[in-house]
């Protein structure tokens, strides 16, 4: 034990002065991830804004054979603009993104409107736009359903039936997400920052401690200091893990503080991130520390050099962070295995801790649990590395 | 006090020493002498516990390197040409993470650095960090490094490599004072002239196994050459790797 704290001591004072690791551990995280997250927070917040007021201007082909129509469209804040064109030219149009969403009235439209037959329209526009295609087409649709409608009501009237016996069903849609579990699905990236920004403060520990060592050829010197060569792996690792923490804890405050730049409250969001909180989400991710260091300092086990080590260790440090960056295409839910999956069940308690759930105890300890348990066993794995000659390159 | 008995160690299909006996006496500095490739290395990597014997054993001070390596590292002292040093710690910074990792506590620790600051003249850069240290200064403080826990044994395993010539006088008179106090000093290298200036006994190394050992006179005379060059070619049979 004393040759850990040894190496522990050593490792965490000397890469204290280097500026490059310094830079990763203090720096990126806690200033960078921070920005990033009030600046795309606050980017989404003010783009939903201005996509729903934002004035659309709809081509419309035959305007004339329906005016009261258009004076609805008009009415609704769509500003009708008249155009001629036939229908491969609409879709030439469309493909080409110089039109959004296209309405052609046919001209027959008012002969059958006047006979109450069902008048036909045909809305073009392209499912696989992303810029607006579908949203905006949605957006006409909706305004000429609920004329439709307004007019089948009174034919109704004119012929003696109440409108309501065609109302079969009355749904209401009661939203009870409360301004806090709004909130925190916008900062389901929170937890995906905190957990990328504490692996990366140990990045440079991890590759320096190992992969650095032998390069600077001290190695064999250490390997011959008279103490076991786990012992000294493993305050290699401590050190990693204690830079991973402080990383995080940095990221975690960081994050707090700008968020209450941001004043997330005026777009009707209330994220609690108080000290309780704070520590609390340090709590549950922590235990990953221990886990990332393990791994990240057995993958830079095997490399020769330190430029070896950065390339393997950058897909190693996404390793960790890929379920998250799944969890929103698959549907997760809280059960055993994925509490137990490093990161996972991070992600998935920081969630419940940012939504303001209470955290139940057994999934709390299934998590840390698990992280330890994992972290431990990479922690033996490079302890027998280590013991091997081939260590020395 | 150094004994090899009977060492093997291969790799792979290659058989980098094979059979390899010698004895290195306290007061005295043993040359290991052989061109590249000879074994030497390999041969003092196994002495330093780093590399395990496949077959054979060798005992520093009578423990075994392959029973007793906490033993072995204790009483023995290494300087490879590989000795990197900390960048970011100072020199002293450097000698004191060894020397606590020796077991010595803190105040013993410093006092010894103290003593080997006299003893090695680091005094002009020992509180500097290591990062721009010349090779001299480097040489130094990773002999001070090796020497700190004051083990009875010294290996040097080609500490010559890229040294101007100021800096070799210097080791070359440090060993000599080692020699002086009684410790046991094996000495590799591939540089005849190095070995026949520092050493007392010579031990040649050609394909991982001893051809020949003794005095610089000794070995002279067995080969039946004027000059030292030509003795050591036909002791080893080719004149391929030396300088």
């Amino acid at each position: 034990m004393r040759s850990l704290w040894i190496v522990f001591r050593k490792e965490f004072f000397e890469n204290l002065r280097d500026r490059r690791i310094l830079l990763a551990a203090l720096v990126f995280g806690p200033v960078l991830g921070p920005a990033l997250l009030a600046g795309v927070l606050q980017l989404s917040v003010t783009q939903g804004e201005t996509a729903r007021e934002q004035p659309l201007t709809l081509p419309v082909v035959g305007a004339e054979s329906a005016p009261t129509l258009m004076a609805v469209l008009q009415s609704q804040g769509i500003t009708v603009d008249p155009v001629a064109l036939d229908e491969p030219q609409i879709r030439a149009a469309i493909a080409a993104r110089d039109m959004a969403v296209v309405l052609q009235v046919p001209a027959d439209f008012a002969e059958r409107w006047s006979r109450a037959e069902p008048a036909p329209l045909q809305l073009f526009f392209d499912r696989s736009d992303q810029f607006g295609g579908e949203a905006a087409a949605a957006r006409v649709g909706r305004v000429l359903e609920a004329y439709g409608s307004s007019i089948a009501q009174s034919r109704l009237l004119l012929r003696g039936i109440d409108p309501l016996t065609t109302a079969v069903l009355a749904v209401q849609e009661v939203d009870v997400s409360t301004p806090l579990s709004r909130a925190s699905l916008a900062l389901g990236m929170l937890s995906y920052l905190t957990i990328f920004a504490m692996l990366f403060g140990g990045l440079y520990l991890a590759i320096d401690t190992t992969a650095g060592e032998r390069e600077r050829g001290s190695l064999e010197s250490l390997l011959m200091a008279p103490v076991a060569r786990r012992q000294l792996i493993y305050g290699k690792i401590a050190a990693t893990t204690s830079y991973m923490l402080i990383s995080l804890a940095l990221t975690l405050v960081a994050c707090a503080l700008s968020l209450q730049l941001v004043q997330v409250e005026q777009f009707g969001l209330s994220i609690d991130l108080s000290a309780t909180t704070v520590l609390k989400l340090f709590a549950v991710t922590a235990p990953l520390a221990l886990f990332g260091a393990g791994l990240l300092t057995v993958v830079a086990s095997f490399t020769r050099s330190f430029r070896e080590a950065q390339s393997y260790l950058t897909f190693a440090i996404s390793l960790p962070t890929l379920p998250l960056a799944f969890i929103s295409l698959l549907q997760v839910d809280s059960s055993a295995l994925a509490l137990a999956t490093p990161s996972l069940g991070q992600h998935l308690l920081m969630m419940r801790i940012l939504r303001g759930e209470t955290l139940v105890p057994v999934d709390f300890a299934i998590s840390v649990g698990a992280s330890l348990l994992l972290g431990t066993l990479l922690c033996v794995v490079a302890g027998r590395l280590y013991e091997r000659e081939a260590i020395l390159g | 006090m150094i004994e090899v008995t009977a060492l093997h160690k291969t790799f792979g299909s290659i058989h980098a020493v094979s059979g390899l006996s010698f004895a290195a006496p306290d007061g005295c500095i043993t040359g290991l002498l052989g061109p590249n490739g000879a074994g030497k290395s390999t041969t003092l990597r196994m002495l330093a516990t780093l590399l395990r014997p496949d077959a054979g054993d060798a005992r520093i001070d009578g423990h075994s390197v392959v029973s007793e390596p906490i033993a072995v590292r204790r009483s023995l002292g290494v300087l490879s040409h590989a000795s990197g040093l900390y960048p970011q710690l100072t020199a002293r910074e450097n000698i004191l993470y060894f020397a606590e990792l020796h077991g010595l506590d803190r105040r013993t620790a410093k006092t010894r650095v103290e003593e080997l600051v006299q003893q090695l003249e680091l005094g002009d850069f020992i509180d500097r960090r290591s990062k721009g240290f010349s090779q001299g200064q480097r040489l130094k403080t990773a002999l001070a490094r090796a020497v700190v826990h004051r083990p009875r044994n010294l290996i040097l395993d080609e500490p010559t490599n890229g040294l101007d010539v100021t800096a070799v006088r210097a080791l070359r008179g440090l060993l000599k004072a080692l020699r002086a106090e009684g410790h046991c000093i094996v000495f590799s290298s591939h540089v005849m002239q190095e070995v026949a200036l520092t050493c007392d006994d010579i031990v040649v190394m050609a394909g991982g196994r001893v051809v020949a050992s003794g005095s610089v006179e000794a070995l002279r005379e067995r080969a039946g050459e004027a000059s030292l060059e030509d003795a050591f070619v036909k002791l080893i049979g080719t004149a391929e790797g030396l300088n």
